[in-house]
């Protein structure tokens, strides 16, 4: 440990942390556009510049070391008139359009602007020229608003193992982008929205999907059918100012009436079908010697990489379509015709925390006879923005249910919005159909938590069956390589995208940070405590859709409207 | 067919670094440059798979750099000098006017694949300033009139050698 000193105060620190999280540990609040938690230091936005007594120039915290005897100051005349000019010059380029934008509010740049007192232009920099790329289904990039931090790079490429952008030419004309500069749409982005929740600015924003779904809400001929991903109601709420870790499912539904949804659906309720499938699946290939280990399907993100980067594995994923495509499906090819609506005339919208699942409603795949499952998808953030653009206050409703059938959801199914929750919600359902009787204790520890990457060997009926959880695509790479490279212990392995899973989404509110993830994350694991149906098999209107309609897991009608099939990815193109 | 052949070529080069990492990058697309005169979409994916590399961070590189060019050069590739003293005698109106005339910036070649530019540092013969250098033929003391005429008779030559 070492002494510091930070504005006169005394500071115990381990020596050789990094100011920077020193400081933040300490309440001392000190700026940063380009820092992010756990990743290495880039110095780029010198922002978190301080005082440093002895040193010559302004030290940028954020790669600083803590050396015993340091005399910090973090706010003096000379840091703050830094911090000052350096967002000046920033703003010196960007567009004045704040009024427009998606980020208005809700702004790094604009909260640092605001909070250094900058009142006029005081330098003119040439504005850069527009070119905004909309090609992506799911992420939209305006360069004009880009301070080149470079948080989306080192996301793209530490976290999710990616690296589909980078920094592009050199100078005053740098800019980021993929690859030759092209549009998202034909690089190796798998539209996880990463990106997306770590800019700064409002250079990276989802597509938006909030008009197409305001005009069906207002068509009288449209039956709008909306569906909630498992970890959409414990963090809805954080929109609206709640702390997070609460879950408003309850009031979501009913906020979800009063903007006109003319049914409300739970996405978990397809996650506990997926897990009726998938655990039959794996059983299946368990027994009959097929494709092992069998990796999840849920995440499309995941999907895309492996097509286009680890396509020898297009085998070992599970066949299962994600919940929200089961769930768009059997609305339009099951439950339109048994109410008597014709599936022309029924818009399917879904929310999640997600921009990858933008892409995955528009794959070709997932339509049937020029109807697409899923119509329209908003993340998080745009039902929220939804529901302030009707003056609709979640906070102040009366809780309601959602619809029958398929607002009714096991906890297992709820588990899905967390990294591991696919595994356990399967492990429940597969030790049942493998040994007839329900596990002592349904809690499957080993599988919790935000680990990187979680291992298990667990016992089925004096089998060991081996089980992985990965959650980052870079984290996923370790152990597709593990396999490649000759592991065969596995049987199940369970990938997310984002790191912790769907709580953590790209399309989750933004500025997250690690305890609202946790917070998120004991949200769920309370939800399953304490819920009477824990396990998937046990959801009594995925057992009736079975007898009704379905027949049996990996019949033929599943195999028609709840599996799908993968195809090899040029990286490029 | 073709775009095999060129492959070829890259994995040639490849050839020569069978063990290399990030750091052998540089000397690997000067080398491709080299033998095809630029860098096309295929040979940088190529190279990335080769020093496992996502294409981004190739092209990245490749781009922070003025040596390196992404489309193939012209059957007329022009080099305009923007050194010192060129820029002193008029050479950015030169730069302007050949621009103009051809419709392609600095690093593109014009559709019909007759015309390259490029703007370099310093091609070192200052006393003539200033320079342009097409085909390999220097030209001195040009002014945007001279740059004009020079282009026309380019642009007839090429048509009929095409």
């Amino acid at each position: 440990m070492a002494t510091i000193e930070v504005n006169n105060r005394t500071i115990e620190a381990e020596e050789g942390r990094m100011l920077l999280d020193v400081l933040s540990e300490q309440g001392i609040n000190v700026p940063t556009l380009c820092h992010l938690k756990d990743l290495a230091p880039s110095g780029a936005c010198r922002m978190c510049v301080v005082e440093v007594e002895g040193a010559r120039t302004l030290a940028p915290s954020c790669a600083c070391p803590v050396s015993e005897g340091m005399k910090v100051k973090t706010h003096s005349p000379r840091v703050i008139r830094a911090r000052k000019t350096v967002v000046e010059l920033l703003l010196s380029s960007h567009p004045d359009d704040c009024l427009y934008c998606v980020r208005n509010k809700n702004c790094e740049l604009q909260d640092l602007a605001e909070g250094l007192g900058v009142r006029q232009r005081r330098y003119v920099g040439e504005s850069r020229r527009a070119h905004l790329d909309v090609s992506s289904a799911s992420i939209v990039r305006d360069p004009d608003k880009c301070i080149l931090c470079g948080r989306c790079v080192r996301v793209c490429e530490e976290v999710e193992g990616v690296a589909a952008i980078d920094f592009i030419g050199r100078g005053a004309a740098t800019e980021i982008g993929p690859a030759f500069n092209t549009g998202l749409n034909t690089s190796n982005c798998v539209n996880c929205g990463q990106c997306v929740a770590v800019c700064p600015t409002g250079s990276l924003r989802e597509q938006s999907h909030l008009k197409e779904v305001v005009d069906a809400l207002n068509d009288p001929e449209k039956c709008v059918i909306v569906q909630h991903a498992p970890s959409i109601s414990v963090t809805l709420a954080e929109e609206f100012g709640v702390k997070p870790g609460k879950d408003v499912a309850g009031l979501m539904t009913a906020a979800m009436r009063t903007l006109g949804f003319d049914r409300v659906f739970d996405t978990s309720f397809s996650a506990d079908l997926t897990i009726m499938e998938e655990a039959s699946e794996l059983v299946h290939r368990i027994t009959t010697g097929g494709k092992l280990p069998m990796m999840t399907s849920c995440s499309p993100g995941w999907i895309k990489f492996v097509e286009q980067m680890y396509p020898d594995f297009m085998e070992n994923l599970s066949t299962c379509k994600s919940p929200q495509q089961m769930l768009g499906a059997v609305i339009k090819r099951f439950y339109a015709e048994r109410e008597g609506i014709d599936p022309a005339n029924v818009y399917s919208v879904s929310i999640m925390p997600c921009t990858a699942k933008k892409f995955e409603a528009m794959r070709p795949e997932m339509a049937k006879d020029g109807l697409p499952d899923v119509d329209a998808v908003l993340t998080t953030r745009e039902l929220a923005r939804l529901l302030r653009m009707y003056g609709v206050d979640i906070t102040a409703m009366a809780p309601d249910t959602a619809d029958n059938p398929f607002g009714q959801r096991s906890s297992a199914g709820k588990l899905f919005g967390a990294t591991g929750g696919v595994m356990e919600a399967a492990v429940r359902t597969a030790y049942w159909m493998i040994t007839g009787e329900e596990l002592a204790d349904l809690k499957v520890t080993a599988v919790r938590g935000l680990d990187g990457v979680k291992q298990a060997k667990l016992d089925i009926n004096g089998q060991q069956v081996g089980v992985a959880v990965a959650s980052g695509l870079a984290n996923a790479k370790q152990l597709l390589e593990e396999v490649r490279n000759g592991r065969d212990d596995l049987h199940f392995i369970e990938v997310m995208t984002c790191p912790g899973g769907c709580i953590n989404g790209g399309g989750q509110p933004l500025r997250t940070n690690p305890e609202a993830v946790k917070a998120r994350m004991r949200a769920l694991y309370k939800i399953d405590r304490e819920d009477t149906v824990r396990t998937s098999h046990g959801n009594r209107a995925v057992q009736r859709l079975y007898e009704e309609f379905l027949g049996e897991p990996l019949g033929d009608k599943s195999h028609d409207l709840l599996h799908t099939h993968y195809q090899k990815r040029e990286i490029i193109g | 067919m073709v775009s095999n052949v060129k492959l070829q070529e890259v994995n040639a080069v490849l050839e020569d670094y069978p063990t290399a990492g990030r750091d052998a990058l540089i000397p690997i697309l000067q080398q491709v440059q080299k033998r095809q005169g630029y860098l096309s979409p295929q040979a940088v994916i190529r190279i990335g798979e080769h020093l496992n590399l996502a294409p981004s961070k190739v092209y990245g590189v490749a781009t922070f750099y003025n040596q390196f060019r992404f489309s193939a050069p012209g059957q007329c590739h022009i080099q305009v000098c923007r050194g010192t003293a060129c820029h002193v005698k008029g050479s950015a109106g030169v730069l302007e006017t050949i621009q103009r005339l051809l419709k392609i910036e600095p690093g593109q070649t014009t559709r019909d694949g007759r015309f390259s530019l490029e703007v370099v540092a310093c091609i070192g013969a200052c006393g003539l300033a200033p320079l342009i250098c097409c085909e390999e033929n220097f030209h001195a003391q040009v002014s945007p009139a001279k740059a004009e005429k020079i282009i026309k008779q380019y642009q007839k030559k090429v048509t009929t050698d095409g």
